[in-house]
């Protein structure tokens, strides 16, 4: 019904394959904004986008992810994603919140390298290219006092980047709670923001795409003040 | 065939699909929906097999199903033996053959897929027909063959 009132849908949806079902009733396109813990496709683009912005390239990186690895949307579709640019992947979360073996599995079918840490300081993240960093977050708990005992632990402090390399940056799907120091915003490390910024930018390109509409068409339109 | 060893009627025309596990008989019936059919249908459970030790059998008369059909029942009777018959006599025989693509037949088992939520037709890839590894088209969920429900 929507579809007779607009050019495209944007949807985000609480179940898992609303958005593909969508797309195969709607006559309009779909652009899938999240379907319950599937997929959120949008966010990956601007992902890549911004290792590829950052690194001048998506081969052969050295990416942590670090935080909630059990229900994270963002990191799981990292892994798909980068799975044909040889990554290395460095796990870093509590026992109760690691990466699910489904998706262990999934790297040891493609060859992809990974490796797990519980613990999180400066010798741990000093190799990385990217550190994707995610919240830790109370309701994901079954135990409460698991919680209290590892939500510190995980806390991006401004005294463990002294070992990092220089290309290394930060990325955050945002929105932060206390994960990330805030002293560490002004650091050329930090990229959590213009990430944001990309997510524009990528989804700007995703729409353009659905619509039919080249960059050569944007380039020529003369009605387009630059 | 001697007397004490017919245990169940020949068919003049139709399909007789044999060497059925018993425990499977009824998921067969419910997949080829043979509480529809008008023809006759002969239901043979637990008669004796050398190859199995105990089989079930079932001959429906006049009624030749599609490939599409037969090929359903790769979901849970991989190794059935499919013959159909005229005029009493075998004119084919059949191997089922894993599809790939299972639309309609089994059930998504993440309640959160929008298929168990909706008025709508299940469908999975087939990732792996030797391991029956199948993908759920929506959700993406991966399900083993042996831990799936029939609609």
């Amino acid at each position: 019904m929507v579809s007779n009132y607009a050019d495209i849908i944007v949807m985000r949806h609480y179940l898992e394959g609303a958005a593909q079902y969508a797309s195969e009733v709607s006559p309009v396109p779909i652009v899938n904004a999240g379907d319950g813990a599937n997929q959120h496709p949008s966010q990956t683009m601007l992902d890549l986008y911004s290792i590829y912005k950052t690194q001048g390239t998506l081969e052969d990186l050295n990416i942590y992810l670090v935080g909630d690895l059990k229900y994270g949307r963002t990191v799981h579709s990292i892994i798909t994603a980068m799975r044909h640019f040889n990554p290395t992947f460095h796990f870093i979360a509590p026992d109760e919140l690691a990466m699910p073996d489904y998706y262990k599995m999934y790297c040891k079918k493609y060859n992809i390298k990974f490796f797990e840490h519980q613990d999180f300081d400066s010798h741990t993240i000093a190799d990385a290219d990217i550190l994707y960093m995610t919240r830790v977050q109370r309701e994901r708990f079954t135990d409460l006092e698991e919680y209290e005992r590892v939500k510190d632990r995980y806390l991006l402090k401004k005294d463990m980047l002294f070992r990092a390399r220089a290309n290394m940056k930060i990325l955050h799907p945002l929105p932060r709670v206390n994960e990330i120091e805030y002293s560490i915003d002004n650091t050329p490390y930090a990229y959590y923001f213009q990430q944001a910024r990309n997510g524009l930018y990528a989804r700007q390109a995703l729409i353009c795409d659905a619509l039919g509409i080249t960059l050569d068409d944007i380039k020529n339109d003369k009605t387009i003040i630059s | 065939m001697k007397r004490q060893e017919l245990q169940v009627a020949a068919l003049e025309n139709g399909t007789v699909i044999d060497h059925i596990p018993s425990s499977k008989i009824f998921e067969v019936i419910n997949l080829l929906h043979l509480e529809k059919v008008s023809t006759s249908v002969t239901i043979g459970i637990n008669l004796k097999s050398k190859k199995m030790g105990h089989k079930s059998i079932l001959k429906i008369a006049d009624r030749f199903f599609t490939d599409e059909e037969l090929n359903q029942l790769s979901v849970v009777t991989p190794n059935v033996s499919l013959a159909i018959i005229r005029d009493f006599e075998v004119v084919e025989k059949k191997q089922v053959k894993m599809p790939d693509e299972l639309v309609g037949i089994i059930k998504c088992d993440n309640h959160k897929c929008i298929t168990n939520n909706e008025p709508m037709q299940t469908h999975f890839h087939v990732l792996d027909k030797e391991k029956g590894i199948l993908q759920c088209r929506y959700c993406n969920r991966e399900v083993t063959l042996n831990d799936v429900k029939l609609i």
